[in-house]
């Protein structure tokens, strides 16, 4: 060591064993006097009770969770240096986390603000829960009354479903990655059909490791859906909201995601029963409706007769009334038969007979004595006229000369010539002449 | 998933006996409404019976790889 240095020598030295002991630290305090130049760069001084030191996030660092505001707790990773031309010692911040209920509180706000706007809390998105799991995956605590709960409440419920634990630290900052593998491992195993992510109650900075976006964010992208039961019934983390179910204790976890066997077994077998009452409900009303029907048929017998008495019925009533017309009939007949005979021609017609008969008679002689006297004046006439006829002179010797050939009969001589030729009709015979001469 | 067909005949069960206890079913389509209610009521009884249950958890094993093992049951646990 020398006995005189410069300042620089002395700064330079300081700077050397500063940062050489002081390389990466978390260190914890409460902002103020925050400045954010142009620069982009925010200067701050963090400070507890007693004492105070400068610091720097630089805009290149990684991004801040939340915003930062003077009177908020936080830890952060920092590096420790010293710039010699002030003469001071500042923290080069690189990551900042949130504590204290203001800064955590500030913090869970906005990280659930800017998720829900990016709608990773919204309904459509939540998977529906199998109803009948075939293996749970649990994400927690190995020891504990939690996953004794679980097991507790799955066994009692429903004995045949298989359970699987992803044993995982639940706070702390090795937490966030743990819970964020045991996803992707339970997603790789063989039909796990729902995950249970739970923990115990716990302060805010307790379960800080369910407010994390990146805890958020990988049970949101979970293909398999998970129920989330963090802290007590009234704690609302954001890995809740991003859940496909929240519950508000692990036990609810457990009985949302496996049905009662018991009462499985008490629905089938009411509809057993059920169906039985109804099947012996709607025999007993058939067999009722067929009794009915089967009293209502009638034997064909009973048909048969039935039609045999409605013929003789109706026979018997047509040889009534066939029989009442007949008599009716043959009495009118025989009445008007005796009027008929009273009233009739009867004797009148013999004597009308009789007197035909007779001027018949009369009649024929009448006609033979006309016929008679007729013919006697026929005769007369005939004699008369036998007399006079030609015919009978010539009897007496008369002659007729008729000239020839004309046939003409001759009255006088004048009309004959010597040489002409007569005829001469005597009563027996007619002679042909020539005449000779006419005196 | 094979269980989901537990549901479905579940709901169907309920579906059925509904339908007999409040329709007018014809006898034939009563009696096969019945058949197959019966049927249903056997297959759900029967996923229901299924008794094996297995609780593990997953260990790092010698080699680093992780893998399913008996979760042992103290008396924190139940059975």
């Amino acid at each position: 060591m020398q006995d005189v240095w410069t300042v620089s020598q002395l700064s330079e030295h300081i700077k050397t064993l500063l940062e050489a002991r002081f390389e990466t630290l978390w260190v914890e305090g409460e902002i103020s006097n925050l400045r954010r130049p142009g620069s982009g760069h925010s200067y701050f001084t963090l400070k507890d009770d007693r004492s105070q030191i400068r610091a720097v996030i630089f805009r290149s660092a990684q991004k801040l969770p939340f915003d930062l505001e003077d009177g908020l707790h936080i830890a952060c990773r920092a590096r420790l240096t010293v710039y010699a031309p002030r003469g001071d010692y500042q923290l080069i911040i690189d990551r900042v986390e949130p504590r204290g209920l203001g800064a955590l509180q500030k913090a869970f706000e906005q990280l659930k603000a800017k998720l829900q706007a990016e709608g990773l809390f919204d309904e459509g998105n939540k998977k529906p829960l199998p109803f009948l799991p075939k293996r749970i995956g649990v994400i927690t605590s190995p020891t504990g009354a939690v996953i004794r709960d679980i097991l507790q409440v799955t066994g009692r419920r429903f004995p045949a479903i298989s359970i699987l634990i992803a044993p995982v630290r639940v706070q702390g900052p090795e937490a966030p990655p743990e819970i964020i593998k045991a996803i992707g491992i339970l997603q790789k195993q063989h039909d796990i059909d729902v995950i249970i992510l739970a923990r115990g109650g716990g302060s805010l900075e307790d379960l800080h490791t369910f407010n994390t976006e990146e805890v958020a964010r990988a049970v949101f992208r979970s293909p398999i859906p998970i129920v989330s039961a963090i802290g007590h019934e009234t704690d609302f983390t954001i890995t809740d909201f991003a859940a496909d179910l929240r519950a508000p204790t692990p036990s609810a976890a457990a009985e949302m995601v496996v049905p009662s066997r018991d009462q499985l077994c008490r629905q089938i077998d009411g509809c057993y029963w059920r169906l039985l009452q109804v099947q012996r409900r709607l025999a007993t009303r058939r067999r009722e409706k067929l009794t009915e029907a089967t009293k209502r048929l009638k034997s064909p017998d009973r048909i048969l007769s039935d039609f045999r008495m409605t013929i003789d019925d109706h026979q018997d009533k047509l040889t009534l009334s066939m029989n009442r017309a007949l008599t009716a009939r043959s009495l009118d007949l025989g009445y008007l038969k005796t009027r008929l005979a009273q009233a009739g021609p009867g004797d009148s017609i013999e004597k009308s007979r009789m007197i035909v008969a007779c001027r018949q008679q009369q009649l024929v002689t009448e006609m033979r004595n006309c016929l008679k006297e007729d013919r006697h004046a026929m005769d007369r006439q005939l004699i008369a006229l036998q007399n006079l006829s030609p015919l009978g002179v010539l009897q007496r010797g008369y002659s007729i000369t008729r000239r020839l050939p004309e046939g003409t009969i001759v009255k006088s001589v004048d009309t004959l010539a010597a040489g002409d030729h007569i005829d001469v009709q005597v009563a027996l015979g007619n002679i042909r002449a020539r005449v000779e001469n006419v005196i | 998933m094979a269980k989901d067909k537990f549901e479905e005949a579940l709901k169907k069960l309920e579906e059925l006996v509904k339908k007999m206890e409040s329709g007018d079913l014809a006898l034939d389509d009563s009696l096969k409404a019945f058949e197959e209610g019966i049927r249903l009521i056997r297959f759900c009884t029967g996923k229901l019976d299924e008794a094996e249950r297995r609780v593990e958890i997953l260990l790092k094993d010698d080699k680093g790889d992780i893998a399913p093992a008996p979760f042992p049951r103290d008396e924190g646990n139940a059975a």
